[in-house]
């Protein structure tokens, strides 16, 4: 009896083990954390940090923003989980962990839900509980809301979505201080209103992969041409709010001249983006307005960061 | 059983993988234990280190 079971049953123990047993190196599970959304994360977080006065102890802060840092991972590797399929037959996403077969989708999954609960429970304990609330909502909204729901149904996927993109100063000012203030709702709204130029200008030059992946992104839904128009509309909003935090006051001199010359360089590009419509050219100007776009807020956020955490912030007004 | 027959089809890059996967676990525990102990000095003071027993 015992013979048989362990026949009947062993064969089956052993695929589960094989299949089971993971491939993943230690690179590749960091990988899933989409370090450099990491990146972006922990930066525009620490701005958010940065130009909110408190007296919060500097090891409360750095924690708070590991645990921000560690929370945005944990979305993108739940993200890349939902969307190994999809991840397979685009050129840029191919080569990620899951598809690629070095991590089971199971294995993805238990990281990144077990880094969303940890972060946030941390964050929690650590700063406050408002705070945590608001990093477990930017998880589930990019999670659930982004990838679960927008990102396949609809061409204003990036447009919502990108809120989720955009919450990581907002987090990180309730961190800190224990509430949100408007200054971090500012640098909010610049993220939000820079998500579509930027990633439709990728949308125009890697329309094919979208389409491929079945993913109705704008330049696929709408046509390259509306799409065009649309990228300067809301580069024509977002110019003018990259220089909100100078009028509000927490945007020194440096970050005035920064904006105002960052703003004309991404009109000046959205300009050519909805003009040049039509072979090489359309598509060098669409990949230089994505680049520039990673410049400009990089440029808009580094300056804060020089102002407030160096001692650099000279007044605009009085 | 099935375990012991699991290491033994580990190939050597399965079981280097694994042993950093390993490392990578003990290394992000014992970063956790530091975390707690230096954010409990940080919030309540080294004198929460002296209390009556």
């Amino acid at each position: 009896m015992s013979t048989m079971s362990n026949s009947l049953v062993q064969p089956q123990v052993e695929s589960l083990a094989t299949a089971g047993l993971s491939q993943g190196d230690v690179s590749d599970f960091f990988a899933l954390l989409k370090p450099r959304v990491m990146f972006l994360v922990v930066f525009t977080a620490l701005v958010g940090m940065v130009v909110s006065p408190s007296n919060v102890h500097p090891i409360v802060a750095f924690v708070s923003l590991l645990m921000i840092a560690v929370g945005g991972g944990a979305s993108g590797c739940l993200n890349m989980w939902w969307d190994a399929d999809i991840d397979a037959v685009m050129t840029r996403t191919a080569k990620r962990p899951i598809p690629a077969g070095k991590i089971q989708p199971g294995e993805a999954l238990a990281f990144g839900v077990t880094l969303s609960v940890g972060s946030v429970i941390i964050l929690g304990l650590v700063s406050n509980w408002l705070a945590a609330g608001l990093l477990a909502f930017t998880i589930f909204f990019y999670v659930v809301v982004y990838s679960m729901w927008l990102k396949r149904s609809t061409p204003q996927n990036i447009v919502i979505g990108g809120a989720a993109g955009a919450l990581p100063p907002i987090v990180a000012q309730a961190a800190v201080t224990g509430h949100v203030a408007w200054d971090s709702v500012v640098l909010f709204a610049i993220i939000f209103m820079w998500t579509p130029p930027h990633f439709w200008a990728l949308a125009l030059v890697k329309s094919g992969d979208y389409q491929r992946a079945g993913i109705p992104m704008m330049p696929n839904v709408a046509g390259p041409d509306s799409t065009r128009f649309q990228i300067l509309v809301y580069t024509i909003l977002l110019a003018p709010l990259g220089m909100a935090p100078v009028v509000l006051g927490f945007g020194g001199l440096a970050y005035a001249i920064i904006s105002l010359v960052g703003g004309f360089g991404m009109l000046a590009l959205a300009l050519q983006v909805y003009r040049l419509r039509e072979g090489e050219p359309a598509m060098r100007v669409a990949q230089q307005l994505f680049g520039f776009s990673i410049l400009y807020l990089f440029l808009l956020f580094a300056t804060l960061l020089v102002e407030h955490g160096f001692g650099f912030f000279r007044p605009v007004f009085g | 059983m099935a375990d012991r027959k699991s290491h033994q089809s580990l190939t050597p890059e399965e079981q280097k993988r694994r042993r950093s996967r390993s490392l990578a676990l003990a290394f992000t525990l014992g970063v956790l234990v530091l975390l707690f102990y230096v954010v409990t000095i940080a919030k309540l003071g080294p004198g929460v280190l002296q209390r009556p027993m």
